[in-house]
């Protein structure tokens, strides 16, 4: 039994979805959807991971929570969560 | 490509900008969606409260992306100023510029220059900073 979450894309990473804005993937932590998506949309995780870590300039959110409070790769997620992808706002 | 701006909204960001030195200042301006136009101020705290570094704050980043979705509204300009250096992108604002539709505005407030400023347009796509001109409306 696969768990269908619901991704929201930021415009930057639409290329990769075929500009889909919310698509849907499967896995029981976050590094498992992030392997399903990749999958789905080649090359996706790339923009999302460096080194196996998360990338600095990008934020995820399951359910409106920062993901880095919430174990970051290895948080949990669960059929019908909701995760978002934003990317910073920052500079110097 | 031109930035449209009103000069009210020029005076609030360097107004801002002054405000918070010698922190970075930082903010977006919002518009209906598709539009690309520049209607609703939004200043943004910089949780990094520094002299050579902004950034929204994570939670701040969500709610903002949430109340433009709602709103049908979409983000037409990300502005920040530089408190010592010349409003050009610096290699951290191409390498963190993460959204190719947007106008990136820089202004600076440096002494150098004062009490003049600098207000610049850019587009930052893939790593390519492309200054565009500035239109001012009443």
């Amino acid at each position: 039994m696969t768990t269908a979450i619901e991704v929201r894309i930021p415009t930057i990473l639409r290329p990769y979805t075929k500009e889909q804005k919310v698509v849907a993937a499967s896995g029981e932590t976050l590094s498992a959807v992030i392997a399903d998506l990749d999958v789905q949309y080649p090359g996706i995780s790339e923009r999302l991971l460096e080194n196996g870590a998360l990338r600095r300039f990008i934020n995820l959110y399951v359910n409106d929570e920062d993901v880095r409070f919430l174990g970051g790769l290895e948080a949990p997620v669960k059929n019908g969560d909701s995760i978002t992808i934003l990317p910073a706002v920052a500079g110097g | 490509m031109t930035l449209k701006i009103s000069q009210a909204h020029i005076d609030a960001i360097l107004e801002q900008s002054r405000v918070e030195y010698p922190d970075e200042a930082c903010g977006v301006i919002l518009g209906p969606l598709g539009k690309d136009h520049a209607l609703r101020l939004k200043p943004m705290i910089n949780a990094a409260h520094s002299p050579t570094f902004y950034e929204f704050d994570p939670k701040d980043l969500l709610s903002l992306y949430r109340e433009v979705d709602d709103n049908d509204e979409e983000i037409v300009v990300i502005y920040h100023s530089h408190t010592e250096t010349e409003a050009y992108p610096s290699r951290t604002d191409i390498a963190y510029a993460g959204e190719p539709g947007a106008h990136y505005v820089l202004v600076s407030t440096r002494k150098e220059i004062a009490p003049a400023t600098e207000f610049r347009s850019y587009r930052i796509i893939d790593g390519v900073v492309t200054e565009e001109k500035v239109s001012i409306s009443e």
